[in-house]
């Protein structure tokens, strides 16, 4: 089977990077891994993606795609007939998935990363209330989208799972920072489970960072005021 | 067996009117219900209980949520009538991409061009056209963002069409100096059938938000 060819500019420590990389994997197309380095854009990223000059950027035989979310649902359009569907077959449940991809990103990541840039313990306090509350709202998706499978994509890792999923480094780092647990065995059940399971998918366990690189990556990008 | 189709919506909303056109296009017949949103229906908050918010698509009971998802999800169903997004798969990403873009850059100066005054909204507006030039380039001589075919990026669009008038009239500037091949494309878009029965009376529309203008700036 022809793939054609296949770059993508990303970096290891990127959510959004993964996401692509998970879902390339889970199609076993093979890539060209061009990694950025951390300050700087090379000449092909903002050729690649002009308008919003960001990682990832899919390139596939010199046309660029842009946008996690949107290279994932690429990749399972593109490649249809390699591996198992990403994104759910009946429109409904793709409608459900996009739904709470969405949320993931507008809402959910939104408030995690307002842990890592609160100032003070008020602030710190509050984005965590708002971090648990969003996560309450995954937990109740993910029992409604399941269905008592392991995945919210069913019987294997698909779209909802990888644009969550994706997060489970930086959630724990975020949790080493808050010195708070944001994915609680007790309070979500299901969605530790799932995570769990998520991070020992062998299509997603090569990519996922290691929690102490990520964590010293994680001072870099948001360091903290000096007291 | 008939499929029912409910659409809960707020006339005025650049959100609710992309269903609007997307049903329409597909010739799909649906319910029209007018929420008042500042007291929302017990129908509206438990379809939407996440983010209590229109358009509510409800098909056979089931609701769907956030408009360009209500978009893509009537052109997966209507399959068989007027594709709104392109079959190639790159195709369908760029058009993704623009809506994200348009959901992104247009919406935040915009939703701050009717809303603020003073420096705030001068910022906006700059920011806005800077977004509706990109747009402009895009788009190129095509008649439309599909090609010759209208679909899921106009239809993202014309929310904004509409409002255009609005945006104007609350920020004192012209939009068509700026971006006349855009202007060109939205005239054609506010002329089709499925948007002529969607949209309203743009007079309405700078009407009413000239009204919430004094809600929010005196």
């Amino acid at each position: 089977m022809v793939t054609g060819d296949v770059k993508l500019i990303g970096s290891w420590a990127s959510v959004f990077v993964m996401r692509a990389r998970i879902a390339l994997n889970l199609k076993s197309i093979s890539y060209e891994f061009l990694q950025e380095t951390y300050g700087t854009k090379s000449e092909l990223l903002l050729k690649s993606n002009p308008v919003h000059k960001k990682i990832p950027v899919l390139i596939h035989d010199d046309k660029p795609v842009c946008e996690s979310n949107i290279i994932v649902q690429y990749i399972d359009e593109a490649w249809s007939s390699y591996g198992l569907s990403i994104l759910p077959s009946q429109p409904y449940d793709r409608a459900i998935a996009r739904f709470w991809a969405a949320y993931v990103d507008d809402k959910w990541f939104i408030a995690l990363r307002s842990i890592l840039t609160a100032r003070g313990e008020e602030e710190k306090k509050a984005a965590i209330a708002e971090v648990e509350e969003r996560t309450d709202h995954l937990e109740k998706a993910f029992i409604e989208c399941s269905n008592g499978k392991p995945f919210f994509n069913g019987d294997h890792i698909g779209y909802l799972d990888i644009a969550l999923g994706s997060f489970l480094g930086w959630w724990k780092v975020v949790e080493l920072d808050a010195n708070h647990i944001l994915l609680d065995e007790t309070k979500t059940p299901s969605l530790f489970q799932w995570a769990e399971r998520f991070c020992n998918d062998p299509d997603v366990k090569p990519l996922m960072p290691e929690t102490t690189k990520l964590a010293e990556f994680a001072r870099k990008l948001f360091p903290k005021p000096q007291a | 067996m008939a499929d029912e189709v409910i659409l809960l919506d707020f006339w005025p909303s650049p959100f609710g009117v992309r269903a609007r056109i997307a049903l329409r296009e597909k010739g799909v017949e649906f319910e029209y219900r007018e929420e008042n949103l500042r007291e929302k229906s017990p129908l509206l908050l438990q379809m939407n209980p996440v983010h209590k918010k229109i358009p509510v698509l409800i098909h056979n009971g089931k609701p769907v949520c956030e408009s360009m998802n209500v978009v893509q999800y009537i052109d997966e169903v209507w399959s068989d009538k007027n594709p709104l997004l392109p079959s190639d798969p790159y195709q369908r990403a760029q058009a993704r991409f623009w809506v994200d873009f348009i959901d992104t850059k247009v919406y935040e100066p915009a939703d701050k061009i009717w809303s603020t005054k003073g420096e705030v909204q001068e910022k906006a507006k700059k920011e806005y056209i800077e977004a509706l030039k990109i747009l402009e380039s895009e788009l190129g001589n095509k008649p439309y963002f599909g090609g010759d075919n209208f679909g899921f990026v106009d239809i993202a669009m014309t929310g904004y069409y509409m409002w255009f008038e609005a945006s104007e009239k609350c920020g004192n500037f012209s939009i068509e100096p700026e971006c006349p091949t855009l202007m060109a494309s939205a005239k054609r878009c506010l002329q089709r059938d499925s948007v002529v029965n969607s949209v309203p009376d743009p007079e309405k529309i700078v009407e009413f938000a000239f009204k919430i203008r004094k809600i929010y700036c005196v």
